[in-house]
């Protein structure tokens, strides 16, 4: 088991040495020079010469590179020269309402994709199944924010039975904190139902096909035990997988819905690095996400091992 | 002698590329292959499923009513008149005005001319360089190592985040979000051109080939790609619905297609003010987008079934 996490953990080395890399360049791209921008219009030569040395920027571009591995592998992202904040501190005063929206929407998907896409798999080829599949494809075309804007319409002009925005932090009142994430927590959740409900019905499909399946309907089972002890237990890695990969998008989708329902969560942070035309902090929080990304698929490639024997086995 | 031979070998790929039945067709498919074998032409193969007959029709009146109706009709998405403010949809609006009273049915149009000429570019694009990215790194394991792992490295900023970035290098313009989206999707084409190849190159014509000393850029640009096409429209399409989603995020919140040009995710953006008076603002270009997206993965999944029978249900 060990063993395994530990190959694992090594296959992930080459990935985040190319994400970073290509967050380097990506900070390098901007037209201008950073230290001009950062000294103001009226700033002396000199005064730019010595941001550009404070910057490390008057260095070659290797050394840069190196230096800017070093500071990722310290855990720094980047620093904000019109915030004056390390990007770190930035998103840590941010995450915690966006990641809110993600795992509350993540643990709603589940809920309602899981037992979606085992029914679509048990009804294969029924009215039932063909509903699922049409509601998968019609909620993959709408993206989050136009399901957050279209809720908002709803319950905000018709409804009156939720919070339409902002946020409510949990010690302050945490049945104020739950009720104002339903709303983002639902826009979030459409697309990552869709995705978890087709892959649970495929590979629910191909479980039911097997010998094992036809043993445990020979010998009576009750349905449910069969779906769900047997069944689904031997589909779930497929579906861990397309879980572990779309936290990222996740991630992404809670930044624009948060736009939408006022949140002050990394998207507001996202938004307001935009306007402020502060491009170091977006590529520190582009590159946050990336690492969390990979870290989730790393977790999601170990729970694998805890999930399936066989494949922990294979490690040995 | 040899090149007698190599197009024979031509001509018999050419024709199971014609027919779109890949030779990895499953025996215990057969009722519905054998059905498949009379209809030879792509044509036909189109007309037997019904969602990418569908699909392409009503994408087709989409194209029209975005690319050639507001123009034909002379159209102007900036027209401002201080009476309309905020004017629900009548006959003179057909979709209501918006905020400055610019008429929200020809912006809807505008902006779904842009959509579709970003997710049309993007398509093509990363569609031809995904394929030869893909198709090399099969080809040369070695190198495809690497870019695969470089794919790995892009796939894991999420879209949005990354398209948002690159412009932020790039500059804000529609050019620049084609290019931001391109590189983006990339990967996606690569990854699933990569695997199409290297099932590819284990079967028997290939290491015929081989063994008759054909060249490798012939083998894999004249034989292998003739059965990778399918799989790649089929990935090329999905590219083209989903950029189409990234753009509307990205000039959501203000990183795509830049001001005054009407886009449906700015519009949808500047709706959210005035959401409490006027539900046409936001529901109007709302419904275009989704429908639009929803037309084309309808059409996907269609091209799906054409080309591989095995997929139907």
């Amino acid at each position: 088991m060990l063993k395994y996490i530990f190959k694992r953990l090594l296959s992930a080395v080459p990935v985040i040495f190319i994400v970073g890399i290509l967050a380097f360049f990506l900070s390098r791209l901007s037209k201008g020079d950073p230290a001009r921008v950062i000294a103001g219009t009226d700033a002396t030569d000199s005064q730019v010469a010595a941001i550009r040395q404070q910057m490390g920027l008057d260095l070659p571009l290797p050394n840069q590179l190196w230096d800017w591995f070093i500071a990722l592998l310290h855990g720094n992202f980047g620093y904000s020269y019109i915030l004056n904040q390390s990007v770190s501190s930035a998103i840590a005063s941010h995450i915690f309402p966006t990641l809110s929206v993600a795992i509350f929407g993540e643990i709603l998907s589940l809920a309602i994709a899981i037992p979606l896409g085992i029914l679509a798999a048990d009804k294969q080829g029924t009215f039932t199944d063909k509903l699922v599949q049409g509601f998968a494809t019609l909620t993959t075309s709408m993206p989050s924010f136009l399901v957050g804007l279209l809720l908002m319409l709803l319950f905000a002009t018709r409804l009156n039975l939720l919070p339409v925005s902002g946020f409510v932090s949990p010690t302050e009142s945490f049945s104020q904190y739950i009720l104002h994430l339903i709303l983002p927590a639902v826009s979030v959740t459409t697309l990552q139902i869709a995705i978890v409900a087709r892959m649970t019905r495929s590979s629910m499909i191909d479980a039911l096909s097997s010998d094992y399946i036809r043993t445990a309907v020979a010998k009576g089972l009750p349905r449910s035990q069969q779906l769900w002890h047997h069944g689904f237990k031997n589909a779930a890695i497929p579906v861990l997988t397309v879980v572990g990969q779309s936290f990222g998008e996740l991630i992404a989708g809670s930044i624009i819905v948060e736009t939408v329902f006022d949140i002050p969560g990394l998207g507001q942070l996202v938004v307001n690095s935009i306007l402020r035309r502060d491009y170091q902090m977006i590529q520190g929080i582009l590159i946050f996400v990336a690492i969390v990304f990979i870290f989730v698929n790393l977790i999601t490639d170990v729970l694998y091992a805890v999930i399936d024997p066989r494949i922990r086995q294979e490690s040995f | 002698m040899v090149s007698q031979i190599d197009n024979k070998n031509q001509q018999i790929d050419d024709v199971s590329g014609a027919d779109h039945v890949p030779n990895s067709v499953d025996i215990d498919d057969e009722n519905k292959t054998g059905k498949r074998q009379n209809q030879n032409s792509l044509w036909a193969a189109i007309k037997s499923s019904p969602s990418a007959l569908y699909g392409g029709i009503f994408l087709l009146i989409i194209v029209f009513a975005c690319v050639v109706i507001p123009h034909v009709m002379k159209m102007d998405p900036f027209a401002t008149k201080a009476s309309d403010i905020l004017m629900a949809p009548s006959w003179q609006h057909v979709m209501g005005a918006d905020n400055v009273g610019r008429d929200v049915f020809a912006r809807v149009l505008f902006g779904g001319e842009s959509s579709l000429l970003v997710g049309g570019s993007v398509a093509v694009v990363s569609g031809v360089l995904g394929f030869i990215v893909g198709a090399y790194s099969a080809f040369f394991p070695k190198i495809g190592y690497w870019l695969m792992r470089v794919c790995d490295g892009l796939m894991a900023f999420p879209a949005i985040l990354f398209g948002i970035a690159l412009i932020g290098g790039l500059g804000q313009s529609i050019g620049n979000v084609i290019l931001a989206l391109s590189i983006v999707f990339i990967p996606y084409v690569a990854r699933v051109v990569r695997s199409a190849t290297m099932s590819n190159m284990n079967e028997n014509y290939v290491s015929v080939l081989v063994s008759l000393g054909a060249s490798s850029t012939r083998i894999l640009w004249r034989n292998i790609a003739l059965n990778v096409i399918a799989p790649w429209i089929i990935e090329v399409t999905f590219v083209f619905a989903d950029a189409i989603l990234v753009e509307a995020a990205m000039s959501f919140i203000g990183t795509g297609i830049p001001q005054p040009s009407p886009s449906w995710g700015n519009m949808l953006y500047d709706s959210r003010t005035y959401i409490y008076q006027a539900w046409w603002l936001t529901v109007f270009p709302g419904v275009a987008l989704a429908l639009t997206v929803f037309v084309i993965n309808i059409f996907g999944d269609g091209l799906r079934e054409v080309f591989d029978p095995k997929r139907r249900r």
